[in-house]
C-alpha cells in the first residue's frame, strides 16, 4: 500500500512537469475536436456544437486531471457527463391529473416521424404501468388509413385498447372534443389524441392544433422526432414550440443506428424534456427516456464510450476498494451485497456480461432474461429491508420475513432464498480469506 | 459561362420578345435535324436490298422461296420514311414543351422555397457582408453548408479548396460562392449521362418497380404519385400491398388504389415475398404494363428484415429474370447524415437503381441530394414537392438549382 502511494504521487508529479495536471486549452484542444467532428456527425444542431463546445472549454480549464487518465480522457468524460444532465434536465414524467378528470395527452409532429405508433404505444405502456383505462382519440383524418391504424394498434395491446373515431368529416377540434366527453362519460383515466403529420410552417394546419388546444384542455402536447432527423430539426422543433404549447419530446427510432443528435440540439434549444424513446416495432417499445445512453450514442465512437466508461471505472474505484476490503475482513453485509450488483449493472444486461466470461456455457435468451429478473427482485428485496436487517440478516425472522416480502412484492419463502444465499457468499469469502493462495491470486495491483 | 447564368437563361423569366426568339431559334434547330434525319432514312430505302450476300452464308443453295421470303422480310424491315412536320407544327411542339418546362420549374421553385431561403439567401447574404475571404467567412461558409446536412466529408474536402483558391488568387465572396456551388453539383454535371428521369420499362411485359426505405419516409405516399403520373399516361397498373406489417398500410394503399382508379393485390399478414409471387403472376397473365410493389418500412440494422428484402428480390426475379426494372429508395428530406448509411445498406440487400427523396416541399436543404450523389453514385429519380397528387417530380438537376439557387428572386 505505502508502495502504491508513492507511485501515485510520483506520477501526480510527471504529470504536473509535463503540463498535464490540469487541463488546459491547449491540452484540450485535440481532444474537443474529435467531440465536434462525432457531435457534428451526430446530426446535432451547427450551433449548437459550437456554443456547447465552448461551454465545456470553459467548465474544464483548471479542472483537475485525474491519476492514471490523460487529459483528453478527462475531456471526454466532462463532455459525456455535461451532456448527460443536460439531456436528462426537466420533468421527465407525464403528470396524471388528480381531479378525476381524463388526463388528455396530443401527440404533433411532421409526417412519419411515428406519432401514431407513439400514440398506442403510450396507451399501452399506462395501461401495464399505471393500470389506467385508456382512450385513443383518431384526430389524422387527412392521411388515408390513419384511423385505421390506430384502431388496428390500439386492438393489438392486451388488453385491446379502446379507439374514438369519426369517419363522417367532422373537423379534428370537434373530434377531440366529442372523445373527450366520451372519456369524461365512460370514466376512461387518459384519452390521447393523435393528430395527423404537418409541416411546422404549414399556418392552416398549425391553426388546427391551436384550436384543438382551446376546444379541449390537453394537459401534455408531446412532440415526435424522428431520431434520423438531421439539421433542421432544431427550426421545426422551435417553430412548433412557439407556435402551440408543447410539454414534452418523444424520441422515436432509436433501434436504428442513427446516433439521434436532434435529442441534444432540441433540447438545448428549446429546453423541453425529453420524455420517452420508442425502441422498437412492438407495443412494448416505448421506455423512459435514459439521457446516459443517449449521450453515450451520441458521442459514438466506441472507444469514445470506453474511455469515458473506464474513467468511471476508475472514479468507482474507490467505492471498489472499500467494499473489497470489508469483504476480506469478514464485515461483508447486505449493503455490500446491493452495491457489487449496482456495480455489475454499470456495465450492461447481465446477458452481455455473462457472454463475455469464458467457459460459461450458452445460456438461451430466456434464461438470461431469468437471471436478469432474479437480479432485479433481489435488489428490491434488500431495498425492503431496514439498515440493521441489511447489517446482520440472521435476525430476520418470521414476521420480518413476512413484512418485506410484503414490501417487496414477493414471497417469504423468496426471502429465505435471498439469506441462504448471501449467507453461502459470505463463507465463501472466509474461506478465500483463510486461503493464502487464493488470495494472492486475488491480488491487487 | 457561370451556373447561375446559364441557369437563367434556361429557365428565367424573359421577355415576350426574348421568349419568340428561343422558340423560333429551337424551331429551326429541330427543323434542321428533322431534315438531317429524313435524308439519312431516305438514302437506306434507296439502297437496293440485298438478301444473297446476308443469306449465303447461312444457306449454301438457298430455294427460290426461301429467297423471295427473305426479300419481303427486308422489304418490310426497311425504314420508313419519316412524317415530315410543317414549321408550324415543329413550333406548336415546342410552345407546348416549353409550358410545360415552365409549369415543372414553378413546382420547383415553389417547393423549393423555403430551402431557398435558408441556403441560398445566406450565402448571398454572407457574401454582401464580408469584403475578403478570411476565417470568420469559411466559418460562416461552414456553418451554412452543416445547416444544410451536407456530409461531414463533402464539406471538409470541399472548403479546403475554397480556402486554398481564395488566399491563392484573391478571389473575392461573390466568386467563392459561384465557385463553391460549381464545385458541390460537379459530381452531378459529371455524370450527366447516367440521367434517365423517366422509369426504365421492361422490353416486353410488364415492368416492375420495387419500393424500400426505412419507417416513415413516405413510399405509399410515393407509390400513389407515381401510380397518378404513369395512369395519366395511358398505363395499365397494378399496386401490391406487400406491407404486410405496419396496421394500416394495406387500408392505405387501398384507398389510394381507389382514389387513383387502379387495381391492387393484398394479402393481410401474409409472407410479402409470396404476395410479390402471386402479384407477378397476376401481372404476367393479366398484361399490367406496370407493377409497383409497396414494402414495409425497415430500418437499415434490423438484419432480419434487410434479409427478407433481398428474399423478395430473389422471388421476382425467379418470376420476371430482368425484374425488377427499378428498386427506388424513398428518402426523408429530413434525414441527417444517416441517410448515406441507409443508402448503402440497402443497396446490398435490393439492386437498387434510384433514390425518391420525399417532403422537398419541408424546410430541411435537403443536402442529402449532394451526399447521395458523392457517395453513392445513384441519382435522384423524383423529389417530392408538396402534398398534392401531382407534386411528384422526375427529378431535373437544372430545374432543382434554379428552384434551390434562384427561384422567385428572377421574378423582380
Amino acid at each position: 500500500m505505502a508502495f502504491e502511494a508513492l507511485g501515485d504521487r510520483l506520477s501526480g508529479i510527471i504529470k504536473k512537469i509535463r503540463g498535464q495536471a490540469t487541463l488546459t486549452e491547449k491540452n484540450m484542444d485535440d481532444m474537443l475536436q474529435e467531440v465536434r467532428r462525432a457531435l457534428l456527425e451526430a446530426d446535432v444542431n451547427y450551433s449548437v456544437v459550437s456554443g456547447f463546445i465552448s461551454e465545456v472549454k470553459e467548465e474544464a480549464i483548471g479542472q483537475k486531471v485525474l491519476n492514471k487518465v490523460s487529459p483528453g480522457d478527462m475531456v471526454v468524460k466532462i463532455v459525456h457527463d455535461k451532456m448527460e444532465t443536460l439531456l436528462g434536465a426537466g420533468d421527465n414524467d407525464i403528470c396524471f391529473r388528480l381531479d378525476g378528470k381524463p388526463t388528455v395527452i396530443m401527440m404533433v409532429g411532421l409526417q412519419g416521424t411515428g406519432k401514431t405508433t407513439s400514440a398506442a404505444k403510450l396507451g399501452n405502456l399506462f395501461e401495464r404501468k399505471n393500470h389506467k383505462r385508456i382512450l385513443l382519440g383518431a384526430l389524422d383524418i387527412y392521411r388515408p388509413a390513419a384511423i385505421d391504424q390506430l384502431i388496428n394498434l390500439g386492438l393489438k395491446c392486451d388488453p385491446a385498447i379502446d379507439t374514438y373515431f369519426d369517419r363522417s368529416g367532422t373537423l379534428p377540434p370537434q373530434i377531440a372534443k366529442a372523445a373527450y366527453e366520451k372519456a369524461v362519460k365512460e370514466k376512461y383515466d387518459i384519452l390521447i389524441l393523435d393528430t395527423a403529420g404537418r409541416l411546422e410552417i404549414d399556418e392552416k394546419l398549425m391553426q388546427e392544433l391551436k384550436d384543438i388546444q382551446s376546444t379541449v384542455h390537453v394537459d401534455e402536447t408531446l412532440l415526435t422526432v424522428d431520431a434520423m432527423v438531421g439539421q433542421n430539426a432544431t427550426n421545426v422543433a422551435l417553430t412548433f414550440s412557439q407556435t402551440i404549447k408543447i410539454t414534452g419530446l418523444i424520441m422515436t427510432k432509436l433501434d436504428g443506428d442513427s446516433r439521434g443528435g436532434a435529442a441534444l440540439s432540441i433540447k438545448k434549444m428549446t429546453g423541453l424534456p425529453i420524455k420517452y424513446a420508442g425502441v422498437g416495432e412492438k407495443m412494448e417499445d416505448l421506455e423512459n427516456f435514459h439521457p446516459d445512453r443517449m449521450a453515450s450514442r451520441i458521442l459514438g465512437m466506441g472507444d469514445i464510450v470506453s474511455l469515458v466508461e473506464e474513467v468511471q471505472a476508475k472514479l468507482d474505484e474507490k467505492q471498489a476498494e472499500k467494499t473489497s476490503r470489508r469483504m476480506m475482513n469478514g464485515q461483508f453485509d447486505l449493503t455490500d451485497m446491493l452495491s457489487i450488483m449496482k456495480q455489475m449493472n454499470k456495465l450492461g444486461p447481465l446477458g452481455k456480461i455473462m457472454r463475455m466470461l469464458p467457459g460459461v456455457p450458452k445460456l438461451s435468451e430466456e434464461q438470461m432474461e431469468q437471471a436478469q429478473a432474479l437480479l432485479k427482485k433481489t435488489e428490491v428485496i434488500i431495498n425492503s429491508m431496514t439498515r440493521e436487517e441489511r447489517r446482520s440478516p440472521n435476525i430476520i425472522k418470521s414476521s420480518r420475513k413476512l413484512r418485506i416480502a410484503h414490501g417487496s412484492g414477493s414471497t417469504p419463502s423468496e426471502v429465505t432464498k435471498l439469506i441462504e444465499s448471501f449467507e453461502n457468499m459470505k463463507k465463501q469469502m472466509t474461506m478465500m480469506k483463510n486461503n493464502p493462495m487464493l488470495m494472492s491470486r486475488f491480488g491487487r495491483k | 459561362m457561370g451556373l447561375i447564368s446559364f441557369l437563367k437563361r434556361k429557365f428565367g423569366k424573359h421577355s415576350a420578345e426574348e421568349e419568340q426568339k428561343i422558340i423560333d431559334a429551337e424551331t429551326d434547330r429541330r427543323e434542321q435535324i428533322q431534315q438531317k434525319k429524313a435524308e439519312k432514312i431516305q438514302q437506306q430505302i434507296d439502297k437496293p436490298v440485298q438478301v444473297i450476300g446476308d443469306f449465303g452464308q447461312v444457306v449454301k443453295n438457298p430455294c427460290p422461296d426461301d429467297l423471295k421470303k427473305a426479300e419481303e422480310e427486308a422489304i418490310k424491315n426497311r425504314p420508313k420514311q419519316i412524317e415530315i412536320k410543317s414549321h408550324e407544327e415543329i413550333k406548336k411542339e415546342v410552345v407546348v414543351e416549353t409550358e410545360e418546362t415552365k409549369k415543372a420549374v414553378t413546382k420547383y421553385v415553389a417547393g423549393l422555397d423555403k430551402s431557398r431561403l435558408g441556403f441560398t439567401d445566406k450565402l448571398n447574404r454572407l457574401a454582401h457582408s464580408h469584403r475578403k475571404v478570411n476565417k470568420e467567412y469559411l466559418d460562416a461558409l461552414e456553418a451554412i453548408l452543416f445547416e444544410a446536412d451536407v456530409s461531414y466529408d463533402i464539406i471538409v474536402d470541399v472548403l479546403k479548396e475554397i480556402s486554398q483558391i481564395a488566399t491563392d488568387k484573391d478571389v473575392p465572396p461573390d466568386e467563392v460562392n459561384d465557385i463553391l456551388i460549381d464545385k458541390l453539383f460537379i459530381s452531378y454535371a459529371n455524370d450527366g449521362d447516367s440521367f434517365s428521369t423517366d422509369l426504365n420499362f421492361a422490353k416486353n411485359g410488364p415492368t416492375v418497380v420495387f419500393i424500400c426505405g426505412v419507417n416513415g419516409s413516405g413510399k405509399t405516399t410515393t407509390i400513389a404519385k407515381l401510380a397518378y403520373k404513369y395512369k395519366n399516361r395511358g398505363k395499365k397498373i397494378l399496386l401490391v400491398a406487400a406491407d404486410t406489417f405496419r396496421s394500416g398500410a394495406v387500408e392505405q394503399l387501398e384507398i389510394w388504389a381507389k382514389r387513383v382508379g387502379v387495381d391492387i393485390i393484398s394479402k393481410p399478414q401474409s409472407d410479402p415475398a409470396s404476395l410479390c409471387y402471386d402479384a407477378l403472376k397476376k401481372g404476367l397473365e393479366d398484361k399490367y404494363d406496370l407493377i409497383f410493389i409497396d414494402t414495409a418500412g425497415r430500418l437499415q440494422n434490423k438484419k432480419a428484415l434487410m434479409d427478407e428484402l433481398s428474399k423478395m428480390v430473389r422471388v421476382i426475379h425467379k418470376v420476371i429474370p430482368d425484374a425488377p426494372h427499378e428498386a427506388l429508395l424513398v428518402l426523408d428530406a429530413n434525414t441527417g447524415q444517416n441517410g448515406i448509411d441507409q443508402a448503402l445498406v440497402f443497396l446490398t440487400s435490393a439492386p437498387l437503381t434510384g433514390i425518391v427523396v420525399t417532403k422537398m416541399d419541408g424546410t430541411s436543404k435537403g443536402g442529402i441530394i449532394l451526399s447521395i450523389r458523392h457517395r453513392l453514385g445513384l441519382p435522384v429519380r423524383f423529389i417530392g414537392l408538396g402534398e398534392k397528387m401531382d407534386d411528384l417530380e422526375e427529378f431535373d438537376l437544372d430545374k432543382y438549382l434554379y428552384g434551390l439557387l434562384i427561384g422567385k428572386e428572377n421574378d423582380k
